[in-house]
């Protein structure tokens, strides 16, 4: 087990706008290199949790946070930090995949000339490692200036995950990222996930206990905005210690 | 769900079944020896096939709900310890197929002493298997480790019953045939108790998620 902690949260609350707490008091090691699965039944929490990882709340004005999470030294939720870079450091990956309306290559370049690569033998070079890094690049290297809706469903999720690979972040957030994919583009999904968690720390929210159970590492379950039990995946699904976590990964729950 | 829980209720009833089924050819071989009688002894080794048909069986169903149902926690660690328990379940069988045999052999020759030993380690053996089995169904108690804790007095009881027919064969080589023949039903019922304990040590996995298997002695 990789034993480096990435981020520790500490006593995260989070209150959406009219002060519904859908935290409370969360506290959580993600370890650094490995997958982190958050799972629990629909409104437990997990989604917001993960959504705080990279401040999507803030989206919202009237959202608010207590506590920390600690992305090595630096608190993210301080008022100081600048989201830009923070929401490259911890990419986002979401359920139905989100290319921009625009080429396969512009996609994965987009982020890129945010950051200020503008020659364009350097952006062909990134968006040529992003999409090998995201296993896309066979697929897809012919038709780089392709709209990116000519792509699958399942290619268009690791077009997404490419994009958020180019600009190197230490973090990326999944939000059910199969759910919407058929078995095998999300079996290659699963797949990418393992490769990438040699490089990055992965933190995925899925419904699919067996998914839970094939790719991560630690797993989180989730209830009524609380952590009811973090520990070993292995542990998790084959001795869980708690009681409401046994009932929910039986499939017993309620 | 409730699908689920009917099917693994079913299951479970099979794996009692099996275990009646398991229980009644030991009692009844034991009293093919004991009672002479190898009429029964014959009835004991022509059942055994109902044993491996319905060992089979369990273990289809088993495969069957780990590839349909991808059980989880309880349920996983329930069906892992029913594959196990039917494995030795079925050996018992045989290892009763086995004291029938003997029993039939035997019948035909002269009694060579009164049973002494024999009978109590087939009680102490069937009452861990009826343990066992009692344990799997309540779950968790404290009774699979008492079943652990009698394995040793059946050991007990094969050691004595062998150094007391050794000291007739040495007093007269030509019981030697009959003499082997007894202590080899004393090895069977020594393995049917080793049987009942790998089932006992398999409950406390169910129970516990902790395999006690190989250690010293297991802590409640």
């Amino acid at each position: 087990m990789p034993g480096t902690v990435e981020i520790e949260v500490k006593d995260l609350s989070f209150y959406y706008a009219g002060n519904l707490r859908a935290l409370n008091k969360i506290n959580l090691s993600v370890h650094k290199r490995a997958v982190t699965a958050l799972i629990g039944p629909s409104g437990c929490g997990k989604t917001t949790l993960l959504r705080c990882f990279n401040r999507l709340h803030d989206l919202y004005p009237k959202n608010r946070y207590e506590g920390e999470i600690m992305l090595q030294d630096e608190n993210i939720l301080s008022s100081g930090t600048d989201l830009i870079n923070l929401r490259s450091r911890i990419g986002m990956v979401f359920q139905k995949p989100t290319p921009f309306p625009m080429s396969i290559f512009d996609n994965i370049a987009y982020g890129l000339k945010l950051k200020g690569i503008k020659k364009r033998s350097d952006l062909s070079e990134r968006v040529e490692k992003a999409l090998r890094h995201a296993a896309l690049w066979d697929e897809a290297k012919d038709k780089l200036n392709a709209s990116a809706y000519d792509l699958s469903g399942g290619q268009q999720q690791r077009l997404v995950i490419a994009r958020a690979l180019a600009v190197n972040p230490e973090v990326l957030l999944f939000d059910e990222p199969t759910s919407a994919l058929d078995p095998i583009s999300a079996a290659k999904i699963e797949d990418l996930m393992e490769m990438l968690k040699k490089e990055i720390t992965i933190i995925i929210v899925t419904h699919n206990m067996q998914q839970a159970a094939r790719i991560s590492d630690y797993t989180a379950l989730m209830y009524l905005g609380e952590l009811i039990e973090f520990g070993d995946t292995d542990t998790i699904f084959v001795n869980p210690q708690n009681k409401l976590t046994e009932e929910y990964i039986t499939g017993r729950f309620g | 769900m409730a699908i689920f829980d009917e099917e693994l209720k079913a299951l479970r009833e099979k794996v009692l079944k099996l275990g009646v089924m398991v229980e009644n050819a030991i009692r009844d071989s034991v009293s093919a020896l004991i009672e002479r009688d190898s009429e029964l002894a014959k009835e004991v080794i022509k059942r055994d096939h109902l044993i491996n048909a319905l060992d089979v069986g369990i273990d289809e169903e088993c495969v069957r709900l780990i590839a349909l149902r991808q059980p989880m926690a309880r349920d996983l660690r329930f069906i892992t310890t029913t594959m196990k328990i039917t494995t030795d379940l079925e050996r018992m069988g045989d290892l009763a197929v086995n004291i029938a045999e003997r029993a039939i052999e035997l019948n035909e020759e002269p009694l060579l002493k009164p049973f002494v030993n024999i009978p109590k380690m087939a009680e102490v053996a069937q009452a861990m298997v009826k343990d066992t089995l009692d344990s799997f169904v309540t779950g968790c108690s404290r009774l699979p480790y008492e079943v652990i804790k009698r394995d040793d007095e059946v050991d007990e009881l094969t050691v004595r019953n062998f150094e007391e027919l050794l000291s007739f064969m040495i007093q007269d080589p030509k019981i030697i045939p009959l003499a082997v023949k007894r202590t080899y039903i004393a090895k069977y019922l020594e393995r049917i108790a080793d049987h009942a304990t790998n089932i006992a040590e398999m409950v406390i996995y169910m129970c516990k998620g902790k395999i006690i298997r190989h250690t010293e002695i297991p802590e409640e």
